[in-house]
């Protein structure tokens, strides 16, 4: 993915969505426009049908726009197909997920290291890499242990580890302490913020908190399908 | 390594049902080849048949004799480079649980047309001469405990009687699928007791066992045996000797048919089993299949992790339906006694019950794992929350 430091990360034009349920195509996203510069974080936020998460969805590359483009380094991925798209997400974005989505039956460690199968990396590199963004994240001592076997707040931190394993330079998070009490999704938010200001990822978040959104340094707000108000822009 | 201890974790996530679906597939394999084995079982002698034997008996039924006379006749057949003879026996030892097939035969000339029965030389000799001697295949004697010298005494069905035989030899078969069950005797001391008690039916014989030197002439020197005997009181039917087997073998074939059929319905129950168990693993594990996608793992990938699962499975309980079959066949054969000579689980069995193994786990998968690699990755992580 190509960064140039005059244009902006994301592009977004003249983006709409619809599904269609039966003969009905019911809009989601209208005619929406917006731009998000390398190293952004942005905080989507907006009530239930708003158009947040489908809009999310897109920028992540794993759903389809009805019409608009969405360029993202350069690249056009409303004209990739499934395949291209794949290879794209697997470069380019890293999730995290509200109820953080790791294999259960995978140690911390070998949930970071799955994206990395995609890479043409020995076992070795995976591991000692998986191992390096476990320390990062805080669970370095962690990382033998599964899924159940962690709180919350630490699933959540593997989850993260794994969206940081492959070098993204986009992070795409939907409801990221949707799932965490205040103290650990603080922490969650923190260490998000270090990832944009140390390691200059770019975050796109989903929230439907206004505490976890006043921590990114955009918030950018939807009702029905369309931008209403935007903040730190 | 990765891929593979995912598969292994991903298998027995669910032991209980894991664990209920390979005692199915183990039970289902090894009651395929256990049936198949006694299909196998009951065409073992028309396996070991010889192709440079045929067998001349009455046209009209086997229970019909032929005159002992026929065998110079049928010795100068062109063709023919030996004859011998054999009469069903069909006595009954102690009881008639103890069934096992009894020939009286032509020593010399039987056994040298049956070189698949192997006689230490000694043993063989001491056979020929006592005319009151036996000689009794290895598996018969060690079902009965018999030990060369033994008296056996047979009480006959055919011929009256109660009839007392020296065991004088213990022949081993040839290879696996040589009976040794069988029980031989001088077909002359049966004879010479008819000639004193029913005169009528000495020098008589059950079937005549034709050595020929050529397999590829066994019709034309068959029809030249019968039209030999042609318009005659006794005629003949000529065949070989696999034929011969076969005629045996075909009454009881709408059973052999059914058993047949029974085999592969289990194979096709176990499919929808294990298809079932594949189904709902991949609806329970439909998040999980999504966020692979989304990580920007390609649809192949996800029907890899479902077929590789799916082997696995099939793959432990074939090969312990294998393991399993073995013993339980030597059960089985050791339950039904004499009834089947020779029972033993081929290689090709074991390759059919490894096969359908395979089969039912490419099959159980092949549903859940195109539904699979079809999933919407937004739908899918939906299915979390």
């Amino acid at each position: 993915m190509s960064t140039d430091p005059a244009s902006p990360l994301i592009r977004i034009r003249g983006l709409s969505k619809g599904y269609r349920r039966g003969d009905q195509v019911i809009p989601v996203l209208l005619d929406l426009d917006m731009d998000v510069a390398a190293g952004e974080f942005v905080a989507l936020m907006g009530p239930s049908g708003s158009g947040k998460s489908t809009l999310l969805n897109l920028i992540a590359g794993i759903d389809k726009p009805s019409s608009g483009t969405i360029e993202i380094g350069g690249v056009d991925i409303a004209e990739l197909s499934e395949g291209e798209l794949a290879d794209w997400r697997a470069a380019n974005v890293g999730f995290v997920f509200q109820f953080y989505n790791l294999l259960p039956v995978l140690s911390a460690q070998d949930n970071v290291e799955l994206p990395l199968l995609l890479t043409g990396l020995s076992s070795r590199q995976r591991a000692e890499r998986a191992r390096l963004v476990l320390g990062l994240v805080g669970l370095a001592d962690r990382a033998d242990h599964y899924p159940n076997e962690l709180s919350g707040g630490q699933q959540q931190r593997v989850a993260i580890a794994r969206a940081l394993v492959s070098d993204p330079l986009l992070i795409v998070a939907d409801e990221p302490t949707g799932d965490l009490d205040r103290v650990t999704g603080e922490e969650i938010l923190g260490l998000l913020e270090q990832l944009v200001v140390e390691m200059g990822k770019t975050i796109v978040m989903v929230t439907h908190d206004p505490k976890a959104a006043a921590r990114a340094r955009r918030l950018v707000h939807l009702e029905k399908g369309v931008l209403v108000d935007e903040v730190g822009a | 390594m990765f891929l593979l201890r995912l598969l292994l974790k991903n298998a027995f996530r669910h032991k209980l049902r894991t664990g209920l679906t390979l005692i199915g597939l183990v039970v289902a394999i090894c009651a395929f080849g256990l049936l198949r084995t006694i299909v196998d079982a009951w065409y073992a002698g028309v396996e070991a048949s010889s192709s440079t034997r045929l067998v001349t008996r009455s046209s009209i039924s086997l229970t019909f004799q032929l005159p002992l006379n026929y065998a110079q006749r049928i010795r100068a057949v062109e063709g023919v480079r030996a004859i011998s003879w054999a009469n069903w026996f069909g006595g009954v030892y102690i009881t008639e649980r103890n069934f096992f097939p009894q020939f009286a035969i032509d020593p010399a000339s039987y056994l040298a047309l049956y070189p698949e029965y192997l006689i230490a030389d000694a043993e063989k000799l001491a056979f020929f001469r006592d005319r009151q001697g036996a000689v009794v295949g290895r598996g018969l004697a060690k079902k009965f405990g018999w030990q060369i010298g033994d008296p056996i005494p047979l009480r006959g069905t055919i011929y009256p009687g109660t009839w007392t035989f020296n065991l004088r030899a213990i022949y081993d078969g040839v290879d696996a699928k040589t009976d040794e069950n069988q029980m031989f005797v001088h077909w002359s001391f049966i004879n010479e007791s008819l000639r004193q008690s029913a005169r009528r039916r000495a020098d008589a014989v059950g079937v005549y066992i034709v050595g020929i030197d050529e397999p590829n002439n066994a019709a034309l020197i068959s029809q030249r045996i019968d039209a030999l005997f042609a318009n005659s009181l006794a005629e003949t039917l000529s065949e070989t000797e696999k034929a011969f087997q076969l005629s045996f073998v075909s009454m009881s074939e709408a059973i052999l048919v059914a058993i047949q059929a029974v085999s592969f319905i289990i194979v096709v129950i176990i499919m929808a089993v294990m298809a079932n168990t594949m189904t709902m693993t991949a609806r329970e594990r439909l998040a999980e299949y999504a966020t692979l996608k989304a990580l920007g793992f390609p649809p192949a990938f996800v029907v890899g992790l479902l077929y590789g699962e799916s082997l696995l499975i099939a793959g432990i309980g074939g090969v312990l339906g294998v393991a399993a079959t073995l013993p339980l066949s030597a059960a089985f054969a050791r339950a039904t006694g004499t009834l089947f000579p020779v029972f033993q689980v081929s290689p090709l069995t074991m390759s059919l019950q490894l096969l359908a193994a395979a089969i039912v786990g490419i099959v159980a998968a092949a549903w859940p794992a195109w539904r699979m690699s079809r999933i919407d990755i937004v739908d899918g992580l939906r299915h979390v929350a």
